[in-house]
């Protein structure tokens, strides 16, 4: 085992702040993100209001904190369900091969012609703006990446001594599979996925921002920055500081994901 | 295999990718729940405009005729027209890919110009502060989302200094790269940081092959082995990598294109879910995906033609 190095221990720094600020952001500034202050309508930043203030006079730090558990929940969901449904296909076609292997190779070259942003976009066309429509297009469209990695570690595993082993005492099938094969196959992925949340911020954020996410009033960091986009000549500390939000979140998921690639020694 | 049977073959594959596609946009269309036609007329339409929707759109018949006779139909070039412009959805989108492809050509250049020479720093003075501040700088472009970039890039230079127009595309070819140029260095910003990051890898790699350590054995001048022979491996890796990344490019476009109002294909993508405008929506998924599967194919071919390796 490798020792944890400093990108590691940054990209964990920061993703405990953001955990901190979705679990207790009464803790971190106790001011109330949906009151209003009319004596301070989109008032530069200062002490009372660090972050600045909106159109509206709502507390721009209030706001980005309580923003952060909807991302949050963006980065877990948007990784979760294609996780899942990747791993039990993969783990099927790793196994048996064969034409399911023929057909999912096909599958692959499909999904990698459609430009990932663009097929989530249609999909949610389809379905109507929402957070939860963007995880069925995510998970619709994600899960083949998930798929693809754990395909290729059950056909490394499945020749391997232990499943050999496995086979001669009469284990079942199942048993091997996901006693046996997946916890080995599972390393790649689960690395795969820090970095992927990393990735799915900046999609949650970008279709918040193009209205065809999260929806308003719903605090999300795009939807923040959407809402001050009209003031960004004379009021940019609006979208300033949801932005800078996003890039520490991105920033934190994608160190986090490299550091622990290093260190659990898993190719990328 | 010589090379002629092989660049054939590719060119053939292109067939059943382009068949693909159309079942895919078909199935995409279709299948997914959620009622397109209530959805196009809203929620207080007739059943009579109801039932002439469904009648007109060919949704009362079964799903395989549906498909066949949607592929017969984009195999003449006929997609419908848009139901917010009401002309042929061909010609909207024939008026606006020339502006995307124009933003997204502009991107690549400069992000290949910006990450190249980056790349070469870095592998150069791999893990020495050079690398260290070049790799930060791009984790943090890779970090950011196109539309937080562009909304700095247009307050500072298009608000502040007011050295760039705010958004739109211009009258004339200098306008247009006038106008196109804060958008395309948006878009350039993450596309160079991947760009720089894989090929700094493939550097690294190819420093410690072994025809760079015969090449340095010959007594060749450094400087001559790093451009004759790690420079053209290495730009073979930026060529592949750029035809993987074109649908990533096409995907920020559609963000950069609303974030700086460019009449391109991708503000008309965002702008057709608005007005549920379905028949674009589907033309522009089919359209974009053709061209990723033609940037693939064109990266192919380049890296046959740089690659002799390719294709024996």
């Amino acid at each position: 085992m490798r020792r944890i190095s400093v990108p590691l221990w940054l990209g964990l720094g920061i993703l405990a702040l953001l955990l901190l600020c979705a679990a207790a952001p009464q803790l971190l500034w106790p001011t109330d993100p949906l009151a209003f202050d009319f004596a301070a309508l989109t008032a530069a930043p200062s002490w009372a209001h660090p972050f600045g203030t909106d159109q509206f006079g709502r507390d721009m730090l209030a706001r980005t904190i309580a923003a952060s558990s909807v991302d949050l929940q963006i980065a877990l969901f948007s990784v979760v369900f294609p996780l899942m449904i990747g791993t039990l296909i993969g783990l099927a076609v790793g196994w048996y091969g064969g034409w399911l292997d023929a057909v999912f190779g096909r599958l692959v070259d499909l999904v990698v012609t459609f430009p990932f942003l663009v097929l989530v976009i249609a999909i949610v066309a389809v379905l109507g703006p929402g957070l939860v429509n963007m995880y069925i297009a995510v998970a619709c469209v994600g899960w083949v990446a998930y798929a693809r990695l754990i395909r290729g570690e059950v056909m490394v595993q499945r020749n391997s001594d232990y499943v050999a082993a496995a086979r001669v005492l009469g284990y079942s099938t199942a048993r091997i599979v996901f006693r046996h094969i997946l916890p080995n196959a599972l390393r790649p992925v689960l690395v795969y996925s820090v970095t992927d949340m990393a990735l799915c911020i900046l999609l949650g954020s970008s279709l918040g921002y193009l209205g065809l996410g999260a929806q308003p009033p719903t605090a999300e960091w795009g939807v923040l920055i959407a809402d001050g986009k009209n003031f960004f000549t004379t009021a940019p500390w609006i979208t300033l500081f949801p932005g800078v939000a996003i890039v520490l979140a991105g920033l934190g998921f994608s160190l986090a994901g490299d550091g622990l690639a290093d260190l659990l020694e898993v190719k990328r | 295999m010589n090379r002629s049977t092989w660049l054939l073959l590719r060119l053939l594959q292109v067939i059943p990718t382009f068949l693909l596609i159309g079942v895919a946009v078909f199935v995409l269309a279709r299948l997914l729940p959620g009622d397109i036609v209530s959805s196009m007329l809203g929620e207080r339409a007739s059943d009579a405009a109801i039932n002439r929707m469904t009648h007109q759109l060919g949704l009362d018949r079964s799903i395989g005729a549906q498909m066949l006779s949607f592929l017969e139909s984009v195999a003449r070039g006929r997609l419908g027209d848009s139901l917010a412009f009401h002309v042929p959805v061909l010609k909207l989108i024939g008026d606006r890919l020339p502006v995307t492809l124009l933003l997204s050509g502009m991107a690549t250049l400069i992000a290949v110009a910006v990450a190249v020479p980056m790349a070469f720093v870095a592998a150069l003075t791999a893990n020495r502060w050079p690398d260290l501040l070049i790799r930060s700088v791009f984790q943090v472009g890779l970090s950011s989302p196109v539309f937080y970039v562009g909304l700095v890039l247009l307050t500072v230079f298009a608000g502040w200094l007011r050295w760039f127009p705010v958004g739109g595309y211009g009258d004339t070819a200098g306008e247009h790269l006038y106008h196109l140029f804060l958008p395309a260095l948006t878009l350039a910003l993450s596309f160079a940081a991947v760009v720089m990051r894989s090929l700094r890898a493939s550097i690294l790699q190819v420093l410690t092959a072994e025809y760079v350590d015969f090449a340095r054995a010959k007594g060749l001048r450094g400087r001559v082995v790093l451009f004759r022979h790690v420079l053209r491996n290495a730009l073979i890796a930026t060529v592949t990598l750029v035809g993987l990344q074109i649908g990533s490019l096409l995907g920020g476009a559609v963000i950069t294109e609303s974030v700086f109002a460019v009449p391109g294909v991708g503000r008309l993508m965002v702008d057709s879910i608005f007005a549920r405008d379905y028949p674009v929506i589907q033309a522009l998924t089919l359209v974009l995906a053709v061209l990723v599967s033609l940037a693939l194919l064109v990266s192919d071919v380049v890296q046959m033609w740089l690659d002799p390796r390719v294709g024996r």
